[in-house]
């Protein structure tokens, strides 16, 4: 493994050597051999979720406790966000065919005033894994947009995402924004963002406040459910 | 010489003054909208601001044009009036300047750009130069007597806003947020920071740090900066505390006692130029200039003062000296 000058060969890793090596490619932010990998693993046979979350998804956490822990900058995260972004490119559209029956819309975007989207993207990513249609609204997003978005989709789940404490209170803004139209209960609103709580979330209205990727993908599948249950009574 | 310059050799320390965003948030500034506007909107409030460090005698203001440049006016389709949204900025803060009847510097605030440099994001270097001389040609328009270029944490972004600066013929000065483990965002350390400083053909007038996340990480952050800085005078902006969500509204934890002793000890670390970034009121710069008043500077700070005195550090420095630049490699290439 470590600093041999020897190129490694891809196709000739087998299945665990080949994950491995794609994690470690990640953490480096090499977004071809990432791209290479993910293709022998599809023709190997791997379900597209599978390489998503057993491959790309804990390769990024590495990279994430690296980050925490203040060994890796923010350089170093976004080359390896790149990376793992080109993966996905070419397993969203398999995700979408093999995917379990549709888990429901959603509508996610970056609140007015921020352009912090690494988080956002992996909640992004991950809820289409699991089956999720997600409509990205992208950065710096306002009410009009949200509203416009959510009147053209229809979506099952409103997701907001705001990196700071500037921008998280705009949350509020179109929270209320979804009240005043009157269709603040036709959706399920989630938040996330690094400065916000579990008391934040509650405070200004949202269904439910998401500390990662995962909880986001959780708390989806558990709401959009109990929705479907209420309106069948 | 410019009026910075020359204050700094007649006194031992300057008193900057507090926060903007936070402050304008008090004053009922509503999230997601551009505080630049209130320039036009309501200028008596951004003056009103500007009195009440004047009152808890600051001698320096920050213009209200952080998010001034196009980039950041973009974000609210503003971008194509950037000179009068920075000249507007610059000329409020004269005016109650000039009531003052003190010498106070114009200190023309110039945040990040917000965009990413290539290869990992849209903007090339030239184009920042461009972005940033745009915002200070308006500061200096309006009065300002530095190009105060501030919350910087990339390498590349500081030294296009300094060309820009010197461009354009407005003295600069250059602050970093050392937010993330010891270093700014994108890995940049104290100490280096300095160094780059130092180097540079035409210098800003003074450097150091502000904002950030705590006023334990900001001193601890001059521990390293000062020693590198050579003869340039050090700048100390630290955020009062750090902010705790409470309910739907954010509330800052440092109390006016608390950034009293923060300005002891940014003195003690070798700062010269001194004030607070987000969350610092009025009441927490007066007590600031009480600090700069009456205490003397001691010798041999150490970290274990610093946490005692302010608190534990928000995000240490990794120690461990992280893992020789990566996990694995896979090829020397
Ligand atoms: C369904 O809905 C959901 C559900 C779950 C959701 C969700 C939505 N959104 C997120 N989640 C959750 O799931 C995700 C995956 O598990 C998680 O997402 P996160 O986003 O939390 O996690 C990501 C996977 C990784 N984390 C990140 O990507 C954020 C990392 C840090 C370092 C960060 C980055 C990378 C950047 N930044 Co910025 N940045 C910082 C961050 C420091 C930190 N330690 O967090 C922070 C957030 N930044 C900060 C600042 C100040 C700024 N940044 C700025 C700029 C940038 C970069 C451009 C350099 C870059 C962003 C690049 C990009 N394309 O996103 C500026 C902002 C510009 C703007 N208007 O937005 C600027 C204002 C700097 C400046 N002075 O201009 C600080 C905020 C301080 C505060 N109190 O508000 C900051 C905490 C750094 C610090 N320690 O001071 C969960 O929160």
């Amino acid at each position: 493994m470590a600093d041999d000058d020897e190129n490694i060969i891809l196709s000739e890793l087998d299945d665990s050597e080949l994950s491995e090596q794609m994690q470690d490619d990640l953490y480096d932010g090499l977004k071809d051999e990432i791209c290479e990998g993910v293709n022998i693993l599809l023709a190997r046979g791997w379900e597209p979720y599978a390489i998503l979350t057993e491959v790309l998804v804990s390769g990024m956490k590495v990279v994430g406790d690296d980050f925490r822990d203040g060994i890796l900058f923010v350089p170093e995260v976004l080359l390896a966000a790149n990376a793992m972004k080109a993966g996905m490119a070419i397993l969203r559209p398999l995700l979408v065919e093999t995917g379990a029956p549709k888990a429901g819309k959603m509508v996610v975007g970056t609140v007015k005033g921020d352009i912090h989207d690494i988080g956002k993207n992996l909640v992004g990513m991950m809820m289409e894994g699991a089956g999720f249609e997600v409509i990205d609204l992208g950065i710096n997003t306002d009410a009009d947009e949200f509203l416009a978005a959510i009147d053209e989709h229809k979506p099952d789940i409103l997701g907001m995402s705001a990196l700071l404490t500037t921008t998280m209170t705009y949350m509020k803004v179109v929270i209320e924004t979804l009240k005043e139209k009157g269709i603040r209960e036709d959706l399920i609103v989630l938040v996330g963002g690094a400065p916000l709580n579990e008391e934040f979330g509650a405070a200004i209205g949202a269904d439910a406040y998401c500390k990662d990727a995962a909880i986001a993908v959780d708390t989806a599948k558990k709401l959009v459910a109990e929705r479907k249950r209420l309106n069948h009574v | 010489m410019n009026k910075l310059q020359s204050m700094l050799e007649t006194r031992h320390f300057l008193l900057a003054d507090g926060a903007t965003g936070t402050n304008l948030f008090d004053m009922g500034l509503v999230s997601g909208q551009a505080p630049e506007m209130w320039n036009f909107e309501h200028p008596e409030r951004i003056q009103a601001l500007h009195q009440s460090f004047v009152d808890a005698g600051s001698d320096l203001l920050v213009t209200n044009s952080f998010g001034g440049s196009a980039r950041r006016l973009h974000l609210h389709n503003l971008h194509d009036r950037v000179r009068e949204v920075n000249a507007r900025a610059a000329e409020l803060a004269c005016e109650v300047a000039a009531k003052s009847g003190r010498d106070i510097v114009i200190a023309g605030s110039v945040g990040p750009t917000g965009d990413l440099f290539e290869p990992l994001g849209p903007l090339t270097y030239a184009q920042a130069v461009e972005v940033f001389a745009e915002q200070i040609e308006g500061l200096k328009q309006g009065g300002a007597d530095v190009a105060w270029i501030e919350t910087m944490s990339a390498p590349e972004e500081i030294s296009a806003a300094l060309e820009a600066a010197y461009e354009v013929g407005l003295p600069s000065t250059a602050t970093v947020s050392f937010d993330t483990a010891g270093r700014s965002m994108m890995g940049l350390a104290p100490g280096d920071f300095a160094k780059q400083m130092v180097e540079r053909e035409h210098k800003p007038v003074a450097i150091g740090s502000n904002c950030g996340v705590g006023a334990s990480d900001l001193v601890y952050a001059l521990l390293d900066l000062v020693p590198n800085a050579g003869d340039l005078p050090v700048i100390a902006k630290a955020n009062a505390g750090i902010p705790h969500v409470h309910g739907d509204h954010v509330e800052y934890s440092g109390t006016p006692d608390l950034m009293e002793e923060y300005a002891k000890l940014a003195i003690d670390a070798g700062a010269r130029i001194i004030g607070g970034c987000c969350g610092n009121r009025p009441e927490h710069v007066a007590r600031m200039r009480k600090a700069l008043d009456s205490h003397k500077r001691e010798a041999g700070l150490s970290l274990e003062k610093i946490t005692e005195t302010l608190g534990p550090l928000v995000s240490p420095p990794n120690l461990s000296g992280g893992r020789d630049g990566g996990r694995r490699r896979r090829r020397n290439a």
